[in-house]
């Protein structure tokens, strides 16, 4: 919903809340999560906003939500009915409202070390002690600076001002986020700066509703928690489709020549377009694709590409879509080719009609309203559409990855059988249980999943701890290599033990980008493998129907299984019985364990 | 601005913020009346008629004020 992207209508928001929530439950394929909502202050409209902002990226919640600043007392002591809520997620909002003990001229360094530490001890144990009363993903806010300043600019540099206090209490926050899993900081020190501090501290909400912000503030802080936890169940967008003129060079090269386009240090508005070439291009650090979809004819595009002061290079994107096509279908076409969803497409372009078209016509793709150039990247970076929660190495070498399976399919075009092809490519898979390593890399792909995916169950990296602890799960995971590079872990299954001789299939899920590769049978050949060395009978598979996962619709049929129920919504039972001989069905791909 | 005209407007950010299109404000209406108008949609209330009318409330005002007439009375005296 347009109205729940930055920039948005505060006003609006606040206003029409209840209505947009109605709106967004009309909408089916939600994923169900429980938060839990631990407060320092009041947190009803914190809770309300998020709310909106979950339902608008496919995410139901249900709440708990704690008495009014009881955050300490339901980490520590418990109580019941945070016990059987059993959330999935606690966010504990606390402010500079909640630090207990600020320093004061009459302390001296060793006061005020022990006083630091003592602030900081208590939160860490309220982290530890809920990490291991519902080993879940905790998201716990830094702290804003307070509104004002006792010691002047000095409140920063000595060790008696607050500012200066607060600082080493967010470092010590940072640092234990950065060394703990399933542990986020809702960084409301940059919103609140952001915003303006001056008006985020209005001590009127305070003292009247203990509202630790001004209320109008609160969309941009449940904003940013939203895409916290969109980001964790696997909701960020994966690439760009970007346009050429006056998106990343001011002018258009087909009329005004390349020489001529505004781009490079010489004029403001030259400036300003090299910046935005540089934060676009930064993005594939994060293992985001960059396509480009463009109005133009092929080798204008190209030529405004190499432009001498241009950052971007046409090497920089895997798909280049420059043509005189509706811009809608150019963006199906980049879909298929990189075998990923259009809705994780960010489009920008400067023109408001292909904004309103491409929104129109390809559903869930973000189309920010970019403004002028001096404002592209703020409008595009505060959507946090990309927003890291957990990086892997896998991100960094995805544009590498994706240029490799360009590569291959100029191969395939050279043989006439298929099966030659798939020999040519000397594939190397490494297939085996769960190692520690790759816990996060198997969350990340449980997440991020939904075409190859025939139960569309997700796996937080906590979840998939469980697992790993739990003997009652075969839980094997698959990487694969081949002549033209590595791909890393790419397909995941997870069985659970049941009934002695049993092995239901929770989840079997593999990358789009090593399709039709024969790694599904090679999977299969070690989990039935795996599940002989365990005694099984009989495995059991289940397929559950998405509108993404049409792809494995008969994929336990593929594997010989024995379809055994469908109910009316075609979710699916089948049965394999492997107490008797099973013939390996991988014959391309060189296994190691 | 006529009384009327505002007691239009607000009628509407009423219906808005509870989310209600049979409400109609007067100026004896209170809490009571209302039946989602508790402490917390207050607020909500409260920041909706600043919007909507482009003043701020002090904390004053927000604390003593009785019921819709009032809150009428304190938007006039603010927009003239």
């Amino acid at each position: 919903m347009k109205e729940l992207e930055y920039p948005f209508d505060v006003t609006y928001l606040m206003k029409n809340k209840k209505k947009i929530k109605r709106q967004l439950l009309q909408n089916d394929n939600f994923i169900e999560k429980n938060i839990a909502i631990l407060g320092g202050s009041t947190t009803s409209e914190i809770k309300n906003m998020l709310e909106i902002f979950l339902l608008n990226y496919g995410i139901k919640p249900t709440f708990y939500e704690s008495e009014y600043n009881q955050y300490y007392e339901d980490a520590i002591f418990g109580n019941e009915e945070l016990d059987k809520f059993n959330p999935d997620i606690i966010y504990i909002h606390t402010t500079n409202r909640n630090i207990m003990q600020h320093p004061t001229m009459y302390d001296d360094e060793k006061n005020i070390e022990n006083m630091l530490n003592s602030e900081y001890e208590k939160f860490k144990k309220i982290w530890k002690s809920l990490s291991e009363r519902f080993n879940c993903t905790i998201i716990q806010n830094n702290f804003e600076y307070p509104y004002y300043r006792l010691l002047g600019n000095k409140d920063a540099v000595d060790i008696h001002g607050r500012i200066n206090f607060i600082t080493r209490l967010n470092q010590k926050f940072h640092d234990y986020a950065n060394s703990t899993k399933n542990f986020f900081i809702n960084d409301i020190n940059y919103i609140s700066s952001c915003y303006g501090l001056d008006k985020w501290a209005n001590q009127f909400y305070w003292h009247m509703y203990k509202y630790a912000m001004e209320v109008p503030a609160i969309p941009y802080l449940s904003f940013n928690l939203a895409n916290i936890i969109k980001s964790i169940y696997g909701k960020n967008k994966k690439a760009f489709v970007l346009d050429l003129d006056n998106t990343l060079w001011g002018g258009i090269v087909g009329d005004d020549g390349v020489e001529n386009l505004k781009i490079g240090p010489e004029v403001p508005s030259g400036q300003v377009y090299s910046e935005m070439q540089s934060y676009i291009k930064e993005h594939k650090s994060l293992g985001i694709i960059l396509n480009i979809n463009s109005k133009n004819e092929y080798e204008n595009a190209i030529a405004g590409l190499n432009h001498p002061a241009g950052t971007l290079k046409p090497e920089d994107f895997i798909i280049i879509k420059a043509n005189w096509n509706p811009k809608n279908l150019n963006i199906k076409d980049i879909a298929e080719e990189l075998n990923l969803g259009a809705d994780s497409f960010v489009f920008v372009d400067d023109n408001p009609a292909e904004r309103k078209i491409v929104q129109n016509y390809v559903e869930g793709i973000a189309t920010p309203e970019i403004d002028v150039p001096e404002n592209y990247i703020r409008i595009i970076d505060h959507n946090g559409y990309f927003e890291v929660t957990n990086f892997s190495n896998e991100d960094l070498k995805k544009n590498e990855l994706y240029k490799d399976n360009a590569k291959r399919s100029q191969m395939m075009m050279s043989f006439d059988n298929y099966e030659d092809y798939l020999k040519s490519l000397q594939m190397k898979a490494e297939i085996s249980t769960f190692k520690p390593i790759y816990l996060e890399r198997i969350s990340q792909l449980s997440n991020k999943s939904n075409q190859f995916n025939l139960t569309t169950k997700r796996y937080s990296l906590a979840d998939i701890e469980d697992v790993y602890n739990d003997d009652n799960y075969i839980k094997i995971y698959g990487k694969l290599e081949d002549i033209f590079g590595d791909n890393g872990v790419i397909s995941v299954v997870i069985g659970n033990i049941k009934n002695n001789d049993e092995l239901h299939i929770d989840l079997w899920i593999m990358s789009c980008r090593v399709l039709k590769r024969n790694m599904e049978f090679a999977m299969m050949d070690m989990l039935v493998k795996k599940a002989k060395e365990r005694n099984i009978k009989t495995i059991y598979g289940y397929y559950y129907p998405t509108v993404k996962n049409k792809m494995v619709i008969d994929f336990y049929d593929l594997q010989g299984f024995q379809e055994i129920s469908c109910d009316e919504q075609g979710n699916k039972i089948y049965k394999l019985d492997i107490s008797n001989v099973y013939t390996n069905k991988n014959n391309v791909i060189e296994v190691k364990e | 601005m006529e009384k009327e005209e505002i007691y239009e407007r607000l009628n509407n950010v009423f219906r808005d913020v509870f989310d209600d299109e049979g409400i109609v404000v007067k100026p004896e209406t209170t809490a009571n009346d209302i039946e989602d108008w508790d402490s917390l949609e207050h607020i909500n209330l409260i920041v909706a008629v600043e919007q909507e009318f482009g003043i701020k409330f002090n904390m004053n005002e927000v604390t003593t004020m009785k019921n819709v007439g009032e809150m009428v009375d304190i938007i006039i005296s603010r927009m003239n």
